[in-house]
This record gives C-alpha cells, structure tokens and sequence, in this order.
C-alpha cells in the first residue's frame, strides 16, 4: 500500500493498517504530533479508529523553533 | 514589575514575547528564553522528519508546554487558507490551545505582510473560536479592522523581520496605541535594547522578538538585556516623559547662596 506523508511516497505492506498503527510503523509513539488525512485533521483520540487507504496523503506535522 | 499584561484573558508578568527560532541548539535556546523572563514562546509548524526522528531531541522537552504559552505561528505562509490550515493542525497539536499567531506574508525577499490575506484569515480564524494575536504592517486602519474582527492583540511590524532596523515610524504605532482596545504589541524589526524601551516608552503593551537576541554576540546577555529594556520602556511610559523644551529657564540647582 502506498500512502504519501508529508510529500513523500511510503510503501507499507500490512493490512488493516490504522494511523496508530502507522505512527508506531514511522517510530513516532509518544512523539507530540498532529496529522492531517486528506485534508482533513485526525484527532489523536481517533489514531485507532481510522484506516488509511492505498493513494492517501498525510501531513505529520510536530512544533520547531520560529520566531 | 507586578503590573500584568493581559492577552485574551490571562494575565502575564512579562511584557516581552520571544520567538524560539535561530539559536544554535536547543539548551542555548532555553537559556536565553531564561534569560529574557518571558512567559510566551512562538512556536512554528512543521513537518515532522520521518525516519530521522528517534531519540532526536525536540523543542517541547527544552520548552515544556506546562512551563511556557506556546504561541505557534504562521510563519511561512502566503495565503489565508494555508495560515488557517496550519493553525488547525497547530491546536490538535497543543490539545486544543486557542492563543496563536496569524501572520501571512506577501513577499518572500522582504516577508512583508500580506494584509487582504491576513484580514481573510482572521475573519476565519475569529469566527472558528481562536485567540488571535496578529502580525500586521504599520497601517493604523488594518490595524482597526483587524481589532473590529476580534483579534485579541494586534502586532505591527517596526521594521522588516529580521532586519534589525528598528522602529521606522513610531507616529504610525502611536496612533495605532491610540486607536486600539486591545494590546498593540512591536513585533519584528527591534534590532536592540534601545528599540525595544522606545516602543514601551511609546506605550505598546509588549514587544515580540526573536533575531534581536538569537543574532546577538551573546544571545543570553541579550536576552538579559532586553529583559530590562522591556521593563525600563514601560515604567518610563507608566512614569510619564518631563516635556521636551529647547532650553529651561529653571536651573536644577538653587540660584540663592552662590559665592561671591
């Protein structure tokens, strides 16, 4: 399955992959994130709940220094 | 100083606002927002470094969000539907934290803001429940409008950001001050201490900065300084300036008992 995240094309060969599931594939649990499906923002309490499917296109996006 | 500055309903010792970005690593960030006393901290949004990220260090363990009011930005965005969207993801990312900062730039040589934008973005931002502290021009009827909208604190530049050149036209900000119901804060082109007294003294209600201490020699010293500049401005505005006149016909000392 191939899902764009944060303009990048990546190759996931699991089933039933959710976004929880694919925060902890990227090595990102416990990392203070915010994402963004389609468009549309998945809140951190739905990571679980919401399956991603072949074409879909995430922004993960975290704080960094700015003035 | 116990007096506060209060922005969208919470009260706050520190009148200077520092930006977190420039520093050459994370402890020499934290030591200078140490230094300067602040208690809200701009933030930008970014994408998150896949498969470089574990173990690597992030802001938020330096700044944690209990000790700090993040203040996470707009700062590369063009367009008000982009400034949005980043503020969207900006509150899923701090747990529904509303106080942000909207600045849409119009051009990337200067990083001039772009005010139609800026206005379309607030108008959106407002109306979607944020607390909107915004980065605008010089212009004391944007400035208005952008008060007549709802923005909590309005933030005109004092020169270009980053440019270090200090406040340009402080006739435009002292008669935004004038107009305003809410907090008018400098935000961008304070080069140094001087520029930051100048707007207190101007009678701003904070300064934001964040080049003036990260590009100093000595970003912490500066942070210290500017610190006090904040604090100096603001009890030489609250003190009240003696009236500038060409010469005084009343010496300091008594005119009696002069020897003879």
């Amino acid at each position: 399955m191939n899902i764009l995240i944060n303009g990048n094309v990546k190759v996931f060969n699991v089933v039933d992959l959710t976004i929880a599931g694919l925060v902890a594939e990227l090595d990102l649990v416990g990392k203070r994130l915010a994402i963004e499906k389609n468009g549309e923002i998945v809140p951190r309490s739905h990571f679980a709940d919401v399956f991603l499917q072949e074409g879909d296109k995430l922004e993960i996006v975290g704080a960094v220094g700015g003035g | 100083m116990s007096e506060q500055i209060t922005i969208a309903g919470k009260s706050y010792c520190s009148r200077l606002l520092v930006g977190t970005g420039k520093y050459k690593d994370f402890t020499e960030t934290r030591a200078a927002i140490d230094a300067s006393g602040a208690q809200i901290v701009t933030v930008a949004i970014r994408r998150t470094n896949i498969g470089q990220t574990a173990g690597e260090p992030s802001l938020l363990e330096y700044l944690p969000p209990e000790e700090f009011t993040y203040l996470p930005n707009t700062a590369g965005c063009y367009s008000a539907d982009d400034a949005v969207r980043t503020l969207r993801l900006a509150r899923e990312l701090l747990d529904g934290h509303k106080l942000v900062k909207l600045e849409v730039l119009g051009d990337p040589r200067t990083l001039y803001p772009n005010v139609i934008e800026t206005i379309a973005a607030a108008k959106v931002l407002v109306k979607d429940g944020f607390d909107v502290m915004v980065y605008t021009s010089d212009d004391p009827i944007i400035a208005k409008q952008l008060e007549d909208i709802g923005c909590c604190a309005v933030m005109p530049l004092a020169s270009l950001i980053g440019s270090g050149m200090g406040i340009l036209n402080p006739w435009n900000l002292q008669i935004i001050i004038e107009n305003a119901k809410i907090p008018v804060l400098v935000d961008a082109g304070v080069g140094s201490a001087a520029d930051a007294a100048i707007a207190m003294e101007l009678g701003c209600a904070g300064v934001l900065m964040n080049t003036a201490i990260a590009a100093a020699r000595d970003p912490i010293m500066m942070a210290g300084a500017m610190k006090k500049a904040i604090e100096a401005g603001r009890e030489s505005y609250l003190a009240g300036r003696m009236p500038k006149k060409l010469y005084s016909a009343s010496p300091s000392s008594p005119t009696e008992g002069l020897i003879a």
